[in-house]
């Protein structure tokens, strides 16, 4: 414990900003466990760059991580940092301004040379010239005392030494914030331990002189605490959006007892899911890195046919070129889950950034009347159950389904409250084992409820039938050119989907006083700042409801009611309104759009003032 | 998932592989030979119907799985490799059969094709070639030669064809044919030994379009007396003519030309040269540079099959790590409790 007077506070925003290969989103990560171990509720935000490794000191080689850690439980990253630890002029450069007035500044005094400063587009020293004067600025020499500090370690070269400095940034973060460093040893022992000793010892030496050097400097006066978070109990785990998808989709596998197909090509930022699953071969989990993602999302339906879970996963550009396979998969009425992990566009667009910019691509990019039901995770940690859910509509209604997800979402992680396995659906779907209308199979023969037609298996003696992407005769699904047949079909295809609204909950409305005139509607990677503006308005006294959608197709049966129950609907995407114009077209409801595409979340502070101004006005 | 439903299937005849689908092909077009000699072979293997598949991509030779009386997909154009991938890696018991034309395979899905190939997926892959585009009334291919007259080309096609068959042997394939839409015996011959294969088998079937295309083939179609088909037979000289007085032999460079049949150097067929470059050099024999035709297997390897390997890891990672324990793994990573309060 530190001998320094300790200030509470119930929460933080930190922000490390360094160069891509500082190792910032490691000491972003692991400090994140030190919060997470701790109690305290968390929401973090990773922001690099596309460039693996763009010029040393660039502006363009920027990456950030940004961590909210808070004594109550939190919904976003936050809007902006309450400390800003920089390890160069070109990060301070780009992230100062995010940094509001008084805030701490951490920076690596050692970076800001001549040549790094010039990089950076500094004329002067920004240290030395006033310009930092309305911040807490706390300029340490952070490479100076890093190699310092390991001159005693061996085997490693100065080089080395110098690069543990983002541990050494961690140690005194931790210090700072009263956090153990045990899990950051532990962690580093694990990383290096087999292979590289000596490295394991440099960084963790490292972490412990920052840690010290916080103890013992002038420059820190005081120490702060955030007390863990009153969370619902149960076991929690630290887990990003890509991760809980994966999960996800081994537990639909399990649940649904069907063995897991992904076709995957690699994309920014759905790689990971890939690189994720293949490492649950244990699980009977297949992944095949395809050619591209025409093939990927083909072999998908190819393994449905055979019984599997096709499961295809991409970003934007990617979804795009699955979109025949998808009108295939409508056709042969068999079950296909599509994960679009969103990306800032179009075209190659910002790889690395979020956007909602795929909802109406998703709905509508296909040729022809081609219904496909849409669900969105909301979170993070989300993404486990959304996944489950788009399996759960896929199998039963044997149809290809959309998954929404986003680059936030995706690399962004929180707490999750890991499910007891029995209140998860079972998904077992039935397979047609034998002739369906006397001694005749009709593989278009469909269930009167659900309006899934049969899903027979290759292998199943007697049950022998083609599909195909031709029309389909009703019943026998034998190839028609009848015009009345297809009116029919394509009416079928639609009732389907439609039909499962009446499977979904109903739209809720979170309205703590009841007497809200304003609605705020939010989809997807919008839940977390639309949420956290809702409770600071109603903490200023105002009133606002909030309803937040995961099925956005069919849309929850009763939308249309609860939008028509407020004098005025607001709806906020990182898109230029695209829900807005499904609901306007589809409810002949005059909601309001709040549209930003900067390629990150949108901050809870500007959805408040949103909010406010337009509830001023009822 | 049946295992196998081997249901007395020794007694199954070609009328069992047909379906009670009107054939809607042009009257005289080559798939109607294919199609019968496949449904006469079918029995044959000795697999049971339902544990054969058929998927095809788009065009007049994709109609094909709709007349096989087996499991059978009509999907898109040029994707039926990819869609067999994801079949064929889960569903290791199946016989899965892929057919595809000249524009389907070689334009369209040429990119699952190489990659079909080389990942050397366990499925048969018969592409029916015609060297028109069918289905779209006759524009050019990627096998139509240079300078073809077509609707979409009324000066000539500019673009070099594509050799189907060199093209695969360059992709990797493990099993390279050739038949003859009117030759039953010698695509009968060629199927069965592509059935035998574990692993992709690439089977180029020369098919003959009347309405777009006519007599395209008639050399080797019409060549009853082999004075243009050059069989090829393993282990066996390559010969060929009416009085078998024509050979092959190879020049110093790798490259093939033609000899007479008692020259010293003719060459034995070996289909399963340790390196591609026999089958590839034979792959350039052709009627216009050498007077004959090669039909029959260019090339016969066993190479590791992508679904084996790939079933191969998920049962040695489970004898590793045994069988995934779905709670085990949802707990996996740094957890946390947080107590009632
Ligand atoms: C995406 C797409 N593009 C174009 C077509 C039109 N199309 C159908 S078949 C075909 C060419 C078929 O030629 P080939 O594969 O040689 O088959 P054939 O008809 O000669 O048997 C084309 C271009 C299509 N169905 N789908
Ligand atoms: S167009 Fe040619 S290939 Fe197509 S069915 Fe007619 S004859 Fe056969
Ligand atoms: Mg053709």
């Amino acid at each position: 414990m530190s001998s320094k007077p300790v200030e509470q506070l119930s929460q933080v925003i930190v922000r490390f900003a360094g160069d891509s290969g500082d190792g910032m989103q490691l000491t972003g990560s692991q400090f994140t466990s030190e919060a997470a171990l701790l109690g305290n509720d968390i929401s973090t935000l990773p922001d690099f760059p596309a460039e693996i490794r763009a010029p040393a000191g660039s502006l363009p080689g920027v990456s950030g991580f940004q961590l909210h850690f808070a004594d109550h439980d939190i919904l976003t990253p936050g809007d902006a940092p309450n400390v800003l630890v920089a390890m160069n002029p070109a990060a301070l450069k780009t992230n100062i301004g995010d940094l509001p007035r008084g805030g701490t500044l951490i920076v690596d005094a050692d970076a800001f040379t001549e040549r790094n400063l010039q990089k950076a587009g500094y004329a002067q020293n920004p240290l030395e010239d006033g310009s930092l004067d309305e911040y807490q600025v706390h300029a340490v020499p952070l490479t100076s005392l890093t190699v310092g500090a390991l001159k005693e370690v061996e085997g490693v070269t100065p080089r080395e030494a110098e690069r543990s400095k983002n541990m050494f940034s961690l140690g005194l973060m931790s210090w700072l914030y009263g956090r153990s460093i045990k899990p950051s040893i532990e962690f580093l022992e694990e990383k290096f331990g087999a292979t590289r000793l000596e490295i394991a010892a440099a960084n963790i030496k490292a972490i412990r002189a920052g840690y010290a050097f916080g103890e013992t400097t002038e420059s820190f006066a005081v120490t702060y605490e955030v007390r863990p978070a009153k969370l619902a109990p149960g076991t929690y785990r630290n887990i990003t959006g890509n991760q809980a998808l994966s999960l996800g989709l081994v537990a639909a596998s399990r649940l649904s007892g069907l063995p897991l197909f992904l076709g995957a090509y690699p994309i920014t930022p759905a790689s990971a899911i890939l690189e994720e699953l293949a490492g649950y071969k244990e699980f009977g989990v297949r992944t095949f890195q395809a050619e591209d993602e025409i093939a990927a999302a083909g072999a998908a339906v190819g393994a449905a046919f055979g019984g599997a879970l096709g499961v295809t996963t991409s970003a934007g550009p990617g979804i795009v070129l699955k979109a025949e396979t998808v009108g295939l998969a409508i056709m042969l009425e068999l079950p296909l889950v599509i994960c679009d992990i969103q990306r800032a566009g179009p075209s190659t667009g910002m790889p690395t950034k979020p956007e909602q910019g795929d909802l109406l691509m998703v709905m509508y990019g296909r040729n022809s009347e081609s219904p496909v039901p849409v669900v969105a995770a909301r979170s993070p940690s989300d993404c486990f159950h959304a996944a489950i859910e788009a399996v759960r509509i896929a199998l039963k209604y044997r149809t290809p389904v959309y998954l929404l997800s986003d680059a936030y979402l995706a690399n962004g992680s929180e707490p999750w409250l890991l499910p007891e396995l029995d209140t998860l659906p079972d998904l077992t779907p039935t397979f047609a084992t034998e002739p369906n209308a006397g001694d005749e199979f009709l593989p278009y023969l469909r269930d009167e409820q659900t309006l899934a037609r049969p899903w027979a298996l290759p292998g199943t003696p007697g049950l022998e039938h083609r599909i195909g992407g031709l029309e389909k005769a009703d019943r026998t699904g034998n190839i028609s050119y009848d015009p009345e047949n297809h009116d029919l079909m394509t009416r079928l295809r639609a009732q389907k989907v439609a039909g499962i609204a009446g499977d979904i909950p109903e739209l809720d409305v979170d309205d703590p006083g009841g007497d809200a005139k304003l609605l705020v509607l939010s989809w997807g990677g919008t839940f977390g700042p639309v949420a956290a503006a809702a409770r600071r308005v109603r903490a200023n006294g105002k009133h606002v409801a909030h309803a937040h959608l995961r099925h956005i197709n069919p849309f929850p049966r009763n939308t249309g009611d609860v939008l028509r129950r407020y004098e005025k609907v607001l709806i906020p995407e990182m898109n230029l309104g695209q829900l807005l114009q499904l609901v306007r077209s589809q409810f002949l409801v005059d909601a309001i759009g709040y549209n930003r595409v900067r390629g990150f979340p949108l901050r809870a502070a500007e959805l408040q003032d949103a909010i406010e101004s337009l509830e001023e006005t009822l | 998932m049946s295992e196998n439903g081997g249901n007395g299937n020794g007694a199954l005849t070609a009328k069992d592989y047909r379906t009670d689908q009107e054939v809607r092909w042009c009257p005289g077009c080559g798939d109607y030979a294919i199609l019968a000699a496949l449904q006469s072979f079918m029995p044959e293997l000795g697999i049971a119907r339902e544990n054969t598949v058929f998927i095809s991509g788009i065009g007049c030779a994709a109609r094909f799985p709709y007349y096989m009386n087996t499991y059978g997909m009509h999907s898109i154009h040029g994707r039926a490799p990819a869609i067999a991938t994801g079949l064929a890696t889960t569903r290791p018991d199946l016989s899965v059969w892929v057919v595809t034309g000249d524009g389907d395979a070689l334009s369209i899905g040429g990119n699952h094709l190489i990659h079909a190939l080389r990942r050397n997926v366990n499925f048969k892959i018969l592409l029916f070639n015609n060297r028109i585009y069918g289905l779209t009334k006759g524009q050019y291919s990627p096998t139509s030669e240079l300078g073809k007259v077509t609707k979409s080309t009324p000066m000539g096609s500019l673009d070099w064809p594509f050799n189907p068959i060199s093209l695969a042997i360059g992709a990797e394939a493990t099993f390279v044919g050739r038949a003859i839409d009117t030759d039953k015996k010698g695509m009968t011959d060629v199927l069965r030994a592509a059935a035998e294969h574990r692993g992709s088998a690439f089977v180029e079937i020369f098919q003959n379009c009347p309405i777009f295309n006519d007599d395209a083939f008639d050399y080797v179609r019409d060549d009853k007396e082999g004075v243009n088909r050059i069989v090829l037979r393993d282990g066996e000289p390559i010969v060929w003519g009416a009085e078998r007085q024509k050979a092959l032999r190879q020049r110093s460079d790798g490259s093939i030309e033609a000899c007479a049949a008692d020259d010293a150097g003719v060459l034995v067929h070996s289909a399963s040269h340790e390196t591609a470059a026999l089958a590839f050099a034979l792959s350039r024999v052709t009627q216009a540079t050498h007077g004959g035709t090669p039909v029959g297997i260019f090339r016969n390897i066993e190479r590791p099959v992508y679904d084996d390997l790939m079933a191969e890891q998920l049962r040695l990672a489970e004898e590793k790590r045994g069988k995934g324990d779905l709670a085990a793994l949802l707990h996996s990573g740094e957890t946390w409790e947080v107590g009632r309060p």
